[in-house]
């Protein structure tokens, strides 16, 4: 009759498939991201020399020292130890040109955590990219330093700072055109190749932009590295393939239709793809896991979304570069793209139930604190779980 | 008001309707009304105190004017009588400001007239002047509307400096400076209050922290 335990004390846990055991945290989903983005920064260093990779360390740190800041106060969730804050800030300093002025960087870098992260509650809880955030605010506050290019391998670039690295704080930096002129190289090298085909209409080969490595282009990190990179870190799942996939082929979509209509005044679309940040962007900006779906159908719809967007802000606005609005505009859509993608539970298709989609609401607290205070309608497939 | 209060008490009381809107009852700061000349005119210190002075002589003005008028005024045509008064003052401002200086006048566009719809003077003059003498009514209008452009001000001054280098027009620091574009542009005004209201509402936590309070938004 007694049901005596045959061993006193031990627990028996009694957990539902699958059984595959994966510790995997938020750090070492973060560590993995920086490893694989060292390769770009030492590229990025390599084409540009000394003034990347003060530009690069300056940004992180700015980014650090403010996260540590408001982890300090308590203001927000999360550690320094958990890398987010440094890929913020290796982002941030890649999507910036190589010159840019360090404080400006600072400034951008204590924004994207200050203004990004930090003020919605920290790690996870961020609506948008931070990186995109702070890159958004200098675009704004800045809009001549952030379009001031510099042409890539130049020589000497190992010994000697671009000028306008080394402005004083809230000073103008120094001119680079005249800068380039003692070097022989005439202004318009230093525009990047999308502002050179819409304010210029000349435009670069797409092989020669793939590989980022011919002439004196200025243009970020090779795109073929950048992918690699991507593979690797789809390959371990540490991101979701489907994002990047679905921006480049929306983007490259609309682009090609646009170019068979009319060849002449539309590039070619591998041109759309391989230049600027679309690839940087669709690989390791969109898929940030706080700011993008997480049910599979919503992330075809916002990548996209994202690659339509990008195309069209290029090609009818007046800005040369449209990858950042896009992803930031697709972040602000991704918890209404969430709500039109929940999967069907189990047993709620057919031709019986007429209801084919998830009939529970999202969990309150998902979508934002204000919500989290409402009344959600009860439901019968939903039991709010106090946990969280 | 009677005559046995003594008089230290009644300074007392005057003082505190005076601070009421400069400080504690800041329209800008804690109230949040007047939203719209606080993010549209800030863009430069005079813009922002010539818009606040503005609002206070209106708001003075209206506040005694209806107050005196209280006992006279049917409850059920009242809105509309407060806003013929206000209306009133508004169009005196306004003619005076086209006198003194035409640019300031072209600087402040449609918000000066739009004065009348502002709702800390309406609400002024519905929840405080209408049931108050006149001398009270207008020493809490002056403090309001001193708020006010202390309010103003304080967004302005950080919108030129960063915006312009300057303050009230006078170059701080030299030609080299570099200019924050993004703050004379209206997401400036949004940056530039939040970060006033972030400030005050950490001073806030700061000074019950130290009173031994806890707040409820902490969690041990």
């Amino acid at each position: 009759m007694k049901n005596k335990p045959l061993h006193p004390g031990a627990a028996v846990e009694i957990r539902s498939a699958p059984h595959v055991k994966a510790p995997r945290s938020v750090e070492q989903i973060m560590r993995n991201v920086v490893y694989s983005l060292l390769p770009i920064c030492g590229f990025f260093v390599f084409q540009y020399g000394i003034s990347a990779a003060f530009s690069i360390v300056a940004i992180t740190a700015s980014c650090l020292a403010t996260e540590r800041f408001f982890v300090k106060t308590g203001t927000q969730s999360g550690s320094l130890s958990d890398f987010s804050a440094t890929i913020t800030g290796i982002l941030l300093a890649l999507t910036l040109p190589p010159g840019f002025p360090l404080w400006m960087g600072a400034v951008a870098g204590f924004i994207a955590i200050a203004l990004g992260k930090a003020l919605f509650g920290g790690i996870g809880f961020n609506v948008f990219n931070p990186a995109l955030v702070g890159r958004a605010f200098v675009q704004a506050a800045f809009p001549v330093a952030i379009a001031t290019y510099t042409p890539s391998f130049l020589p000497g670039r190992f010994g000697e700072f671009i000028p306008s690295s080394l402005a004083w704080p809230l000073m103008v930096p120094a001119d680079t055109v005249a800068w380039l002129h003692a070097k022989q190289l005439d202004a318009l090298s230093g525009a990047t190749p999308l502002a050179k085909w819409k304010f210029d209409g000349i435009l670069a080969s797409a092989g020669e932009l793939l590989s980022s490595m011919s002439g004196h282009m200025a243009v970020g990190p090779s795109p073929v590295l950048i992918i690699l990179c991507g593979v690797y870190l789809a390959l371990r799942r540490f991101m979701d393939w489907r994002i990047p996939l679905a921006i480049v082929g929306s983007a490259g979509l609309t682009a090609w239709i646009l170019f068979a209509i009319d060849p002449h005044s539309y590039p070619n679309p591998f041109f759309m793809l391989f230049s600027g940040g679309l690839i940087l962007g669709a690989v390791y900006m969109a898929t940030d896991m706080a700011t993008s779906p997480v049910t599979p159908g919503g992330m075809w719809v916002y990548g996209a979304l994202i690659g339509l967007l990008t195309v069209l802000i290029r090609y009818y606005s007046g800005l040369p570069e449209g990858v950042m609005y896009a992803i930031l505009l697709g972040n602000a859509a991704t918890p209404l793209i969430e709500r039109i993608t929940q999967p069907t539970p189990f047993g709620k298709s057919g031709l019986l139930s007429p209801k084919r989609r998830a009939t529970y609401p999202l969990h309150p607290e998902y979508i934002s604190r204000e919500e989290a205070n409402a009344v959600t309608p009860k439901k019968k497939s939903f039991k709010p779980g106090k946990k969280s | 008001m009677s005559q046995s209060t003594p008089n230290a008490s009644a300074r007392n009381q005057t003082w505190d309707e005076f601070t009421e809107g400069l400080w504690r009852q800041n329209p800008v700061f804690v109230m949040m009304l007047g939203m719209c000349p606080t993010l549209a005119v800030t863009v430069s210190a005079v813009n922002a105190l010539s818009m606040g002075l503005a609002t206070a002589f209106v708001l003075v003005c209206s506040c005694a004017l209806v107050s005196l008028m209280r006992k006279v005024v049917p409850k059920e045509v009242r809105i509309a009588t407060y806003i013929v008064i206000i209306a009133t003052f508004v169009t005196v401002v306004d003619y005076a400001i086209q006198m003194v200086s035409l640019a300031l006048y072209d600087a402040l566009g449609a918000f000066i007239q739009l004065i009348v719809v502002n709702c800390i003077i309406l609400g002024r003059a519905e929840a405080h002047a209408s049931k108050n003498p006149p001398w009270v009514a207008s020493v809490n209008a002056l403090g309001m509307g001193l708020g006010f452009t202390v309010g103003l001000f304080a967004l302005g001054a950080v919108r030129e400096i960063l915006g312009a280098g300057s303050l009230f027009g006078i170059s701080l620091f030299g030609a080299d400076f570099q200019p924050w574009v993004v703050m004379v542009l209206p997401p400036g005004g949004f940056f530039v209050l939040g970060s006033w209201l972030l400030g005050f509402a950490w001073w806030e936590k700061r000074k019950q922290r130290l009173a031994g309070l806890q707040t409820p938004a902490e969690r041990g």
